[in-house]
C-alpha cells in the first residue's frame, strides 16, 4: 500500500448499502471484470463508465451497510479504485475491503470537505485527508497496525498465504 | 459477578474471551477467537480460489463447516450452477461432509438452527450479513465476506475488534396480533439503521424471557438491519429445551456479568405496542401498522418468506388467517417455507393446501423473492408487502419498486385486502 494517496473524487450520500453498490441480481457474476460493469448502478450510475484508476470516492455515513456480499468491493477494486473514504462504514463492508486490499479510511467531517471532481490526498499513517482543491483537510485515526500489515500485505490472501508458508518451513525436515 | 478487579463482561465479552482464551476482554481491543462454527452458502464459491491462493492444502475442521445453498434452489440460471458445482467440488476434495444440497436444502441460518450447528458459548460466522440471527442461541454469530472464510477454513481462528454493548432491555407483554417482528422493527427505528455499527445489541428483560427460540431468532436476524455486529440473548431453560435433542457440539453457557458495562441502556415496553411496519427505502423507517393502513397502500405482490420470518410458527399463524379467505385479484402472495424440513410439516399440516387454495403460490425452500435475484422479481413501481428484511432501493428487482416489512400475519391480511392493512381487523 501507498503511503499517501492522491485521485480524482466521486462523492456519495449517506447509507449506500450493498444492493445500491452491485444489486442481488449480479450475485452470480462471479469474474471481476465483468462485475465492474454494474457497480453502483443503483447509486451512482455515471460512476461505472466515468471512473479512471486511482478515483477516490468519498461518501458519508454508513457506507456499504446491507448484505456480506464481497462483489461490492471486488467490483470497486477491478475499476482501480484508489481508496474509499467515508464518514463511517458498515462493517462487513470494512472488512471486506481491507481484506482485497482495497484501502479504506474513516474519517469523521470527511464528506462534508468534498464536492465531486476534486482531488483528494490521504495520508495513509500520518491520519490526514486533504481537498487540494480547497485546502481543507481533516484528521482521522490511523488504522491499527494490525490492518495497516494487511494493506501493506496486499490484502488476506497474502497475509495467510505467508503464516502458512512460515509455518511449512517450521516444520518441514531439515 | 466479576470477582477480581474492574467491572463485569456483557455477553458478547464472555464468548469472545472464551474464543480468545483469555479472562476478559475489553471493547475496542482486537482479539484472535477461535471458530466454533463457519457457514458458507453460495458466496462460499468465492472462498475456494482464495483458499487455494493462500496455499491452504486442507480445512481446519471438517466437522465445523456447514454449506448450505439458498439463494438459487434449485439453481435457477447458469451463473447459479457454477457456483453450486464449485461448492461440490470443494465438498468433495477437502472432506467437507455437512452440505445441505438440493433436496435437504434450506436457508442457510435455519439450517444452522434447526440441525443444532450453533450452541451456546459458539463463535460463529457464515458468509451471510443474516448470520447474526443465530446469536440467538447465546452465542455471538456474525457475518464474513468470502476471503475472510478462506482464512477462517485454513486457520480456524479470525480476529475480531470487541465491540462494545448495546442492551435493549424489553418489558411488557405484546398485544393481540402483535409479534416479535414488531418488537424487532421497534427496536430499529429506535437504534436506526447504523446505530449499531461495530457493536453487541443484547437483548434482556422479562418480555425476552418469555420469547420462544423461533421469535428469538426473528429478532436477533434483524440486528443486521442495526449495523451490528452482532444480536444475542443469553442462553436460558427455552434454549437448552430447544437444542437438547439436537446439539451438534458441546454448550458452554455463557451469561453477562450483572455489573457488565453497556454502552446505552434502551427500554422497550411492549405494553399497548401496535404492529409496526418499515416503509420505503429503508429498514428503519418504522410506523405504526394502523396509520399506514390509513393510507389504503395497494399492493401488487406479497412475500411471506426469509430467514427473518418462515418458521412453522410463523406459517402457522399467517395459515389460519388465511383460512376462509382468498388473496385479492391482481394480487400475487408468495409463501417460500425456510427449510425443506418446515416444507414437510406443512405439507403435512395442510399448510400448503390453505395457501395454494386461497390463491397463494407455495414455493419450495430458498430464499426466494427476498433479495431481487431469483424469483419474485418485482418491476419499476410495484409494490409488494414482506415479512422480509430489507426494502433498499432495488432489493427485490426494480429500484423504484416500493417495499413494506412487516410481519407475516400482517402480510396474510395484506394479500387478502389487497393493500397494506392492520390485520387486526381481519382476527
Amino acid at each position: 500500500m501507498q503511503d499517501v494517496i492522491e485521485g480524482r473524487v466521486w462523492t456519495l450520500g449517506s447509507n449506500v448499502d450493498t444492493d445500491g453498490i452491485i444489486s442481488g441480481k449480479y450475485l452470480t457474476i462471479i469474474d471481476p471484470e465483468e462485475l465492474k460493469k454494474h457497480v453502483f448502478e443503483i447509486a451512482l450510475p455515471e460512476f461505472a463508465k466515468g471512473a479512471r484508476p486511482g478515483d477516490i470516492l468519498v461518501a458519508g455515513e454508513n457506507f456499504g451497510s446491507g448484505s456480506s456480499r464481497e462483489h461490492a468491493p471486488q467490483a470497486m477494486r477491478a475499476i482501480g479504485v484508489g481508496a474509499v473514504v467515508a464518514d463511517s462504514f458498515a462493517r462487513i463492508f470494512f472488512r471486506n475491503a481491507i481484506n482485497l486490499g482495497l484501502p479504506t479510511v474513516e474519517a469523521r467531517g470527511v464528506r462534508a470537505i468534498f464536492e465531486a471532481g476534486d482531488t483528494a490526498r490521504i495520508e495513509m499513517r500520518a491520519g490526514r485527508i486533504a481537498n487540494l482543491r480547497t485546502g481543507a483537510s481533516v484528521a482521522f485515526p490511523p488504522l491499527p497496525p494490525h490492518l495497516l500489515g494487511l494493506l501493506d500485505a496486499g490484502g488476506l490472501v497474502e497475509k495467510v498465504r505467508r503464516e502458512l508458508a512460515a509455518r511449512k518451513a517450521a516444520t518441514a525436515p531439515p | 459477578m466479576s470477582g477480581g478487579n474492574g467491572h463485569g463482561l456483557t455477553l458478547a465479552e464472555k464468548v469472545l474471551a472464551r474464543a480468545a482464551g483469555v479472562d476478559r476482554v475489553v471493547p475496542g481491543e482486537i482479539v484472535e477467537g477461535n471458530v466454533d462454527l463457519a457457514m458458507m452458502h453460495e458466496q462460499g464459491a468465492q472462498t475456494v480460489a482464495p483458499f487455494h491462493q493462500m496455499g491452504a492444502e486442507k480445512v481446519w475442521d471438517p466437522d465445523r463447516v456447514v454449506i448450505a445453498i439458498d439463494h438459487w434452489v434449485p439453481a435457477s440460471t447458469e451463473g447459479a450452477a457454477v457456483l453450486h458445482r464449485i461448492l461440490r467440488k470443494f465438498a468433495a476434495e477437502t472432506n467437507l461432509p455437512h452440505f445441505y444440497d438440493v433436496g435437504q436444502h434450506g436457508i442457510c441460518h435455519q439450517i444452522l438452527a434447526e440441525n443444532g450447528w450453533v450452541v451456546p458459548g459458539d463463535l460463529a460466522v457464515g458468509t451471510d450479513s443474516h448470520t447474526n440471527m443465530l446469536g440467538a442461541m447465546g452465542a455471538l454469530a456474525t457475518g464474513i465476506g468470502p476471503t475472510e472464510m478462506a482464512a477462517v477454513l485454513a486457520l480456524g481462528r479470525l480476529w475480531l475488534k470487541v465491540p462494545p454493548t448495546i442492551q435493549v432491555r424489553v418489558h411488557g407483554s405484546m398485544g393481540r396480533g402483535v409479534t416479535a417482528k414488531d418488537l424487532v422493527l421497534r427496536v430499529l427505528g429506535e437504534i436506526r439503521t447504523d446505530g449499531a455499527t461495530y457493536k453487541s445489541i443484547e437483548f434482556t428483560g422479562p418480555a425476552i424471557a418469555a420469547l420462544s427460540m423461533p421469535e428469538r431468532f426473528t429478532i436477533c436476524n434483524m440486528t443486521t438491519e442495526m449495523g451490528a455486529k452482532c444480536g444475542m440473548v443469553a442462553p436460558d431453560q427455552t434454549t437448552f429445551d430447544y437444542l437438547a435433542p439436537i446439539a451438534k457440539h458441546a454448550m458452554h453457557p455463557l451469561r453477562p456479568d450483572a455489573d457488565a458495562r453497556y454502552e446505552r441502556v434502551l427500554e422497550i415496553d411492549l405494553d399497548g405496542m401496535p404492529p409496526m411496519v418499515a416503509c420505503p427505502f429503508s429498514p428503519d423507517n418504522v410506523r405504526p401498522l394502523p396509520d399506514v393502513a390509513r393510507e389504503h397502500i395497494k399492493v401488487d405482490q406479497v412475500f411471506l418468506g426469509s430467514c427473518t420470518n418462515a418458521r412453522i410458527e410463523d406459517l402457522r399463524e399467517g395459515a389460519a388467517l388465511m383460512k376462509g379467505h382468498r388473496v385479492a385479484k391482481g394480487v400475487r402472495f408468495i409463501v417460500t417455507p425456510a427449510s425443506t424440513a418446515i416444507y414437510d410439516q406443512c405439507l403435512k399440516e395442510g399448510i400448503i393446501e390453505t395457501f395454494t387454495e386461497a390463491g397463494a403460490v407455495f414455493t419450495n425452500s430458498s430464499c426466494s423473492a427476498c433479495f431481487g435475484g431469483n424469483m419474485g422479481i418485482l418491476a419499476p413501481d410495484e409494490v409488494c408487502a414482506s415479512s422480509s428484511n430489507r426494502n433498499f432501493p432495488g432489493r427485490m428487482g426494480a429500484k423504484e419498486a416500493r417495499i413494506y416489512l412487516m410481519s407475516p400475519v400482517a402480510t396474510v391480511a395484506a394479500a387478502i385486502r389487497g393493500e397494506v392493512v392492520d390485520h387486526r381487523e381481519l382476527l
